[in-house]
């Protein structure tokens, strides 16, 4: 499919856990999986006016990110780094901190808190032709027990009198997996992405974009210290715990639309969806509504997001025996949940008329309200008696403040 | 099956480009009408790194992934 796109016209050929630190003998699921190279989509020159065949703008942010939520912590600095070298190359940086302190509701149940801490560097360079643009980029993430690294080629095509911008994209990357108390225990994953987007003018006042995204995985998928509980008459709390273990395949499909208006004021409403399936049986329905409205030096931003998604066909929260079926997992992510995120933010323009080589400034402050409610997932925290545990529900806040420079 | 609606969208949209993509289109709105466009509030990511870093938050707290931001990107999700 992608080489026909490149090859089927001419202006184609012109083209672009909860893991714990557990207990020692024990850990188990990482509640919030800090492994994903993110900085790819960050350094992919998103940041683009849709309809220039233009290079990023060189800019710098300096991040500071905070989640705490159902027990956990999370929070460190995130450094981007973007700086153009003549008039058809720019290249990227980007340095991300991830520390992590859980005591989240697996780790409290089946192991004991801990702290961990992930380190990711990216690199990234985009390369600009005409009306193509060719993105290249490479990204490590190293934890004490996980190693994840990330390959990432993208190509980019305005079309149409600069209307219309297609890009297609490639990523692989493999992943180390370890278990802190067996040094012996050495696992690999490998993970592909490919994706296509178009980003389309519709009127002068209103863009669009479609992306689907397919991502295949394979190998060591579960978490090697999460637990799935299940019926033990035996003992006295009425089940026990076993190793989850999950398929060694997963392939998902993502479809996404969004659409930016600008208000016959000065302002932007933006419309997002995004429908997901994968071979789990998971299933989503994503949808979110945005608006930015600027005022003076400063831009207000408010959003509101609806998530609800279907469980994986081997997620349960108690499983009817040891061993009941071939794959199981209590993996509260892969339950059928659903969440919702209301985001405040505001940002504040300085240095408008530059200093040295700034060209401007910008101290942007943001917090994002989120709550999970879950359909199966039960609360075992709250010593209720076997079947009367309340479902979990879930409350964060995520915190980010960042200031950015162009120059 | 979801495989093959994917591949139905893909399709037309090849379809339609094949059909209309190598003659000549005359832009419905001229590089002199696209101020609006080049406001910064009218980029679909205003702020990469912090939109990069909800996304991921987003994925580590629900089965979901890929699809919500802009085309491309890498996300080691296991």
């Amino acid at each position: 499919m992608l080489m026909y796109l490149h090859i089927h016209c001419a202006f184609l050929r012109r083209l672009a856990s909860s893991r714990t630190h557990l207990n020692h003998a024990e850990r188990t699921s990482l509640n919030f999986r800090l492994r994903f190279p993110i900085a790819a989509i960050a350094l992919a020159g998103s940041a683009l006016p849709a309809f220039a065949s233009v290079l990023p703008e060189d800019r710098t942010d300096f991040l500071y990110h905070r989640y705490d939520g159902g027990g956990v912590t999370i929070d460190g600095p995130s450094i981007l780094v973007r700086k153009s070298v003549g008039k058809s190359l720019s290249l990227s940086a980007n340095y991300y901190v991830d520390m992590v302190s859980s005591a989240s509701i697996d780790v409290i149940t089946t192991a004991s808190p801990y702290t961990e801490e992930r380190t990711q560097y990216s690199v990234a360079g985009d390369y600009l032709r005409g009306n193509t643009t060719i993105s290249a980029g490479y990204t490590s993430s190293v934890e004490s027990d996980f190693d994840a690294n990330t390959y990432h080629l993208a190509v980019s095509q305005d079309m149409f009198g600069q209307l219309t911008t297609l890009t297609m994209s490639y990523s692989y990357g493999d992943d180390t997996v370890g278990k802190s108390d067996d040094p012996n225990f050495i696992r690999d994953n490998t993970r592909q992405h490919y994706g296509i987007g178009i980003t389309q003018i519709l009127t002068r006042n209103m863009i669009a974009a479609l992306n689907i995204e397919v991502i295949t995985d394979e190998g060591f998928l579960n978490n090697p210290y999460r637990s799935v509980r299940f019926l033990d008459a035996n003992l006295g709390q009425g089940y026990d715990f076993e190793k989850e273990l999950y398929p060694r395949t997963r392939t998902s499909n993502a479809f996404g639309i969004r659409t930016k208006y600008f208000l016959p004021y000065r302002a932007a409403l933006e419309a997002q969806y995004r429908y997901f399936a994968d071979t789990w049986d998971i299933e989503s329905h994503t949808a979110s509504l945005t608006y930015i409205h600027p005022w003076r030096d400063f831009t207000f931003t408010a959003k509101y997001r609806y998530h609800d998604q279907t469980g994986a066909h081997f997620f349960r929260d108690i499983f009817s025996r040891s061993e009941a079926t071939n794959f199981r997992g209590r993996d509260k992510e892969l339950s059928p949940l659903s969440s919702q995120t209301i985001k405040l933010g505001v940002a504040y323009e300085f240095l408008s008329d530059g200093w040295s080589f700034i060209d401007k400034g910008t101290v942007n402050l943001s917090v994002d309200y989120l709550t999970v409610d879950y359909d199966e997932f039960r609360d075992i925290s709250t010593g209720a008696v076997l079947g009367d545990e309340p479902l979990y529900q879930l409350e964060a806040s995520v915190i980010q403040l960042f200031f950015s420079f162009w120059y | 099956m979801i495989k093959r609606q994917y591949l139905k969208v893909l399709l037309l949209i090849l379809a339609g480009t094949s059909l209309s993509g190598c003659s000549s289109i005359e832009p419905w709105v001229k590089p002199y009408e696209r101020d609006r466009l080049a406001d910064p509030i009218m980029f679909l990511d205003m702020n990469p790194v912090s939109s990069a870093y909800i996304y991921h938050v987003y994925e580590a707290r629900e089965g979901a992934r890929g699809g919500e931001g802009t085309a491309g990107g890498g996300c080691g999700c296991n």
